[in-house]
């Protein structure tokens, strides 16, 4: 009997096997959105995990000067004194390298260390002339300076790590940027403030890394959820057709004796080997948009944030069971209600597929107050909420409350049209499409979310690209940028730029502590450059006089909204100098917080301060001649950046770094359309008794096929009607609310009304082509069938 | 595989050479690539031979010290610095390949506690010096006038420090053939000297406080380049002072055929040395202790048939190990038998 049951179930899906097609592909896409998304989250957070150990900066506390470097005596000194300290020099190397030096003797095991158990490594390491550690992707930059390298997968990429004497003779140094203190220390010692007028530090940390992306990952994390209730509208509705259509057999089974037990747990089984065999597709899938996206999320997070992440994918078996396991609990809530109804099913209950269809209606009203209520959480959350979570959270209540209004809102606009319709043909056809919009909810929903975060997501790029071009114009004036090797060579830079440049810039920084986090003090020169260049969001010109005589500081949005402070407050730049701040600039990409005083006082207070970049103005024609002299003199070309080049970097960095978001947008608005597909697929089949008597009536099938298409292409237009404002709302939420938060910035929002008919007409194209094949159907159907509708019991 | 472990078993790759020695490590190689060898007949010349000699591939600074509390517990002291070297030059700098490992250890009836540092040559961090006679890691520091009568040894560890005071009242004694010690049936040799008639006092501070000790302390000066025959696998090292004033330094080699090799001085108490063929001296385990996981044996038997000596030597904690990078048993010992006494032991090799 269960064989044959099985036999009688099963023969279904050959009848039908688009439907088996939609079944398994709806569910397989969305587990596949689903592990993808995840498995570049856990590459990523490995990648971070890998970087906080090889770093050492999570947990260990460092000596530093403020402003300045620790001599080898100091570390001597101290060590003589029992002090657990070790030294640690950092430095640049051309083509972004971050370049550490560490003492392998003294280096406190959880400092971590390169790996150098392999014979001799340690020996190779620390003999002249120093073999450098790297990541294998990183190692045939170092390997073309003519450095020896030795590759290690647990340095992160864009790092390497070499003797403290190796990175002493490639920069020229013999001092250390910081001395790493031992977690425990021995026995009976005073406190290390006692003894050193070194300063003791917290090190941000490398969760900092963790706290900047988070925003990033729960941004993707959105995505993959996003996609994956996307893909279980097509796997609800495939499901739901299947049971409806397999009434009959159903009736049959029971009549003939079959237990609903046994009946419910062989459709169990049949749904649960579905959801195994598109979950392992899913994984696939996964796994292959994982490899495919992960070297731009690479790039989009170094970019970014500069948190290097492995650009290869290593197959995780946690998130290939997570894909698994939602595939499966996927097809338990899509089959969970037909499965239910199944249970209570009176014996000799009549099939009626179109019950199907508007059992959904009767929940229209139930939704559109979960939607309301939604979107008052919403409007809540947008007053009162704060911090990232809360952004987000607003985010998705605001997307889903929108999406379960969508019904109701069509149909009340349905409504309001009917009075327009002339004629019996447009009236049926109003009302008809009236009666399909419970039906086609879930897709329309599905196809809503997508178009909206096209939109959403797609106006704040443009927005923040708009703004960035805008702001790298201004800040990027000056049209060379020079790096001296050295002291000497600084000033013969100083004295060719002085000679033949407009205007010469020196640069001069100073890492520092500003409002309790790491930050940067620019010292400049009075300049109309700054002037004009550089964008006050607060305060006005005068600012840069107060600046020039000393008195005063400008400091940068990211540390103003941190701390807070603004114009007129004061602002601790080193221990013991305040000054008050004049204003606020825009400095979009950095995460640090930044503060800009007069060079002199600067170099009065940090005298050491490496004097080695300039910027200078000259006619941009001239610009490449006063390069050359430049490489003349000895400076090497990849440490003159040119203005232009600088610019057409920064964008690609950008470019790429959105790269992702846009690939996740299609993707969406792919399995948005593929629902519809499904969705209109369905009710096809359904509606065929409604549309026979119409046939009856005179309408040709082209003419039922052509209305059709036309009610998907009405349907996709209403929708994304709706989608503009919501799409608007979720990117001003992005800019004004989630930005804010995670980056420090905010952005104005520009509207690009081009690239929404861009997107009106995609929806409208992936309307057409998921209503094409019913209606295509429809058109061909053989003239018996329709017939058929009359003699059928239904 | 964790950092930690990174961390120390590059530090045991590059030190490996060193330790061989200490701890009987197998597979040093034969040749010494450019290294010093020790030669018989060799005038040894103070203070200059207190200080390092870069152009052997290892050498240490070795005291162990006996001492009694004013609470009238016995304790155990143990102060080493290792030099190693990857050649057999020294420039200076931070370059250098010259590196340096510093032990300390205070062993009590009840509690075991081991430090360890780790430093490079040329930063000034650890070195030795002949003038003045100091020999230092970080802050720990052996400190001497020039002909090691009067001097100083301290150290600071995590839960443990000391300071103590040293005061000789016997000459310098060299081992071997005149200081040329001779390690296996093979010819491998090192330079070894001693001054084992250290009177101590200084004070202990351990996490329950200060303790006041007096007590005997032994130095032992070794340097080589080519230290133990390939087979040796391990070795069992005795300095045992007896009350008669006598002392015998004696150690055994272990190889991996299983034979033995003996060797040792008898020291009289005005320094006359006697050093003991092949044989001579004899050590059997009579007990072993689980230790660290493994067997090692803590009760010995030690005979010198010569001079009429049998006795068995007791662990005052049985439970001495190091458990550092290059981890070992080293503690103090009683005496008891035809002679007593105290002594240390040092035992190497168990795995």
């Amino acid at each position: 009997m269960t064989r044959a049951a099985l036999q009688a179930l099963l023969s279904h899906w050959l009848r039908h096997p688009l439907q088996l097609l939609t079944l398994l592909l709806g569910l397989a896409l969305a587990t596949g959105l689903w592990t993808g998304v995840q498995a570049i989250n856990s590459e990523a957070r490995a990648s971070y995990a890998a970087a906080s150990q090889a770093l050492g900066q999570g947990t260990l506390d460092r000596l530093v000067r403020p402003g300045g470097t620790v001599t080898a005596d100091e570390f001597t000194a101290l060590r003589a004194a029992g002090y657990l300290v070790s030294p640690v020099i950092e430095a640049q190397l051309p083509g972004g390298i971050d370049l550490r030096g560490i003492d392998p003797f003294t280096l406190p095991p959880s400092a971590g260390s390169p790996d150098l158990t392999a014979p001799d490594a340690l020996a190779r390491f620390m003999t002249p002339p120093g073999v450098l550690i790297a990541h294998p992707e990183t190692a045939p930059a170092i390997r073309a300076r003519g450095e020896a390298a030795d590759t290690s997968a647990t340095i992160p990429v864009g790092q390497a790590v070499g003797d403290i004497t190796t990175v002493w003779r490639i920069t020229g140094r013999e001092d250390f940027d910081h001395l790493v203190i031992a977690p425990q220390q021995p026995f009976g010692l005073a406190p290390l403030t006692e003894v050193t007028d070194l300063e003791q530090v917290t090190p941000t940390s490398q969760n900092d890394i963790a706290q900047l992306t988070r925003s990033f990952h729960l941004n993707l994390t959105a995505f993959g959820l996003l996609s994956f209730a996307v893909g279980l509208f097509i796997v609800h509705a495939a499901i739901g057709l299947a049971f409806e259509q397999r009434r009959s057999v159903f009736r049959t089974l029971r009549a003939l004796g079959l237990s609903t037990r046994r009946l419910v747990t062989l459709l169990a089984l049949e749904t649960a080997v579905f959801a195994v065999l598109a979950g392992l597709a899913g994984i696939g899938l996964g796994y292959l948009i994982a490899a495919l996206l992960l070297p731009d999320v690479a790039a989009t997070l170094r970019g970014l944030y500069g948190a290097s992440v492995d650009g290869q994918l290593t197959l995780d078996p946690a998130w290939a069971a997570s894909g698994f396991g939602i595939a499966l609990l996927g097809a338990a809530a899509a089959a969970g209600q037909s499965l239910w109804r199944l249970a209570r099913l009176p014996v000799l209950a009549p099939a009626r597929p179109r019950a199907w269809a508007m059992a959904s209606g009767r929940q229209q009203s139930f939704l559109a107050a979960a939607g309301i209520a939604l979107l008052v959480l919403a409007g809540a959350l947008l007053i009162w909420g704060s911090g990232l979570a809360a952004g987000f959270t607003l985010l998705g209540a605001m997307l889903v409350g929108a999406a379960l209004l969508l019904p109701s809102v069509l149909t009340a606009l349905l409504q309001a049209l009917q009075p327009v319709a002339r004629g019996p043909l447009s009236e049926w056809a109003l009302a008809d499409t009236r009666q399909q919009v419970p039906g086609l909810s879930l897709a329309l929903m599905a196809l809503l979310l997508a178009l909206a975060t096209n939109i959403g997501v797609g106006t704040m790029v443009s927005s923040f690209r708009l703004t960035f071009t805008g702001w790298l114009d201004q800040r990027l004036a000056a049209e060379l940028y020079v790096t001296a090797q050295d002291s000497v060579q600084a000033a013969e830079v100083a004295a060719l730029l002085d000679a033949r440049a407009e205007a010469t810039l020196p640069i001069r920084a100073t890492d520092a502590r500003l409002d309790g986090a790491p930050g940067q003090i620019f010292g400049v020169v009075d300049h109309q450059t700054y002037r004009d260049g550089w964008p006050l969001l607060l305060g006005d010109l005068t600012a840069w006089d107060a600046v020039a005589l000393g008195e005063a500081t400008v400091i940068n949005e990211q540390l103003h909204r941190r701390s807070g402070l603004g114009p007129g407050d004061t602002v601790e730049l080193l221990p013991g100098w305040s000054l008050p701040i004049a204003g606020v600039y825009s400095d979009y990409g950095n995460p640090e917080g930044q503060a800009i005083v007069a060079q002199s006082d600067l170099l009065a207070r940090v005298p050491d301060i490496s004097p080695l970049g300039y910027a200078a103005r000259i006619e941009p024609a001239q610009a490449p001649a006063l390069r050359a002299a430049l490489v003349g003199l000895g400076v090497p070309p990849a440490n003159i950046l040119n203005q232009a080049e600088v610019k057409s970097f920064s964008l690609a960095v950008f470019d790429r770094t959105f790269l992702v978001t846009g690939a996740l947008n299609l993707l969406t608005l792919g399995v948005a359309a593929f629902a519809m597909l499904a969705s209109l697929t369905t009710l096809a089949g359904m509606r065929l008794p409604q549309l026979a008597p119409l046939w009856a009536l005179g309408l040709t099938r082209n003419a039922l096929a052509g209305l059709e298409l036309m009610r998907a292409v009405a349907f996709a237009l209403a929708t994304f009607v709706m989608a503009v404002p919501l799409g608007l709302a979720l990117a001003w939420v992005l800019l004004s609310v989630v930005n804010v938060e995670a980056f420090g910035w905010r952005l104005p929002l520009h509207a690009f009304p081009a690239d929404w008919a861009r997107l009106a007409l995609w929806a409208m194209v992936a309307a057409l082509l998921a209503a094409a094949l019913p209606a295509l159907r429809l058109a061909r159907m053989a003239p018996a069938r329709l017939v058929k509708v009359f003699a059928d019991e239904r | 595989m964790n950092v930690r472990t990174i961390v120390l078993a590059a530090v045991l790759a590059l030190l490996a050479p060193g330790i061989a020695l200490a701890q009987g490590f197998a597979g040093l190689g034969e040749a010494a690539d450019g290294f010093a060898l020790p030669e018989r007949g060799h005038a040894f010349e103070f203070p200059r031979d207190h200080g390092p000699h870069p152009e052997f591939r290892i050498e240490w600074w070795y005291v162990t010290a006996t001492l009694t509390g004013a609470d009238g517990r016995d304790y155990g002291v143990q102060w080493t610095l290792f030099r190693s070297a990857r050649a057999p030059t020294d420039d200076g700098t931070w370059a250098t390949p010259q590196v340096w490992m510093g032990h300390a250890a205070v062993t009590t009836p009840d509690a075991h506690r081991a430090a360890e540092r780790f430093a490079r040559g040329g930063a000034g961090q650890a070195g030795a010096t002949a003038t003045p006679t100091r020999a230092w890691i970080d802050d720990w520091e052996l400190t001497s006038d020039a002909d090691l009568s009067e001097g100083r040894l301290t150290a600071r560890g995590p839960d443990f420090a000391y300071d103590l005071s040293l005061s000789a009242d016997g000459p310098i004694v060299f081992h071997g053939d005149a200081g040329y010690s001779v390690k296996s049936t093979g010819g491998q040799a090192s330079y070894y000297f001693s001054q084992p008639f250290f009177e101590v006092t200084g004070t202990l501070t351990l996490p329950e406080g200060d303790i006041a000790v007096t007590g005997e302390a032994w130095l032992d000066r070794e340097y080589s380049s080519q230290p133990l025959g390939r087979t040796q696998t391990g070795w069992d090292w005795f300095s045992l002072s007896f009350d008669s004033g006598d002392k015998l330094m004696g150690f055994l080699l272990r190889d991996t055929e299983g034979d033995l090799f003996t060797a040792g001085t008898w020291i009289t108490p005005d320094g006359t040395t006697e050093a003991l063929p092949n044989g001579a001296f004899m050590a059997e385990p009579l007990e072993e202790t689980r230790v660290a996981g493994r067997d090692i044996p803590t009760t010995w038997r030690v005979t010198l048939r010569a001079k009429g000596v049998d006795v068995t030597t007791t662990a005052l904690n049985p439970q001495a190990w190091n458990d550092l990078v290059f981890a070992y048993w080293e503690g103090p010992i009683a005496i008891s038998g035809s002679h007593s006494g105290k002594g240390y032991l040092e035992m190497t090799g168990y795995e």
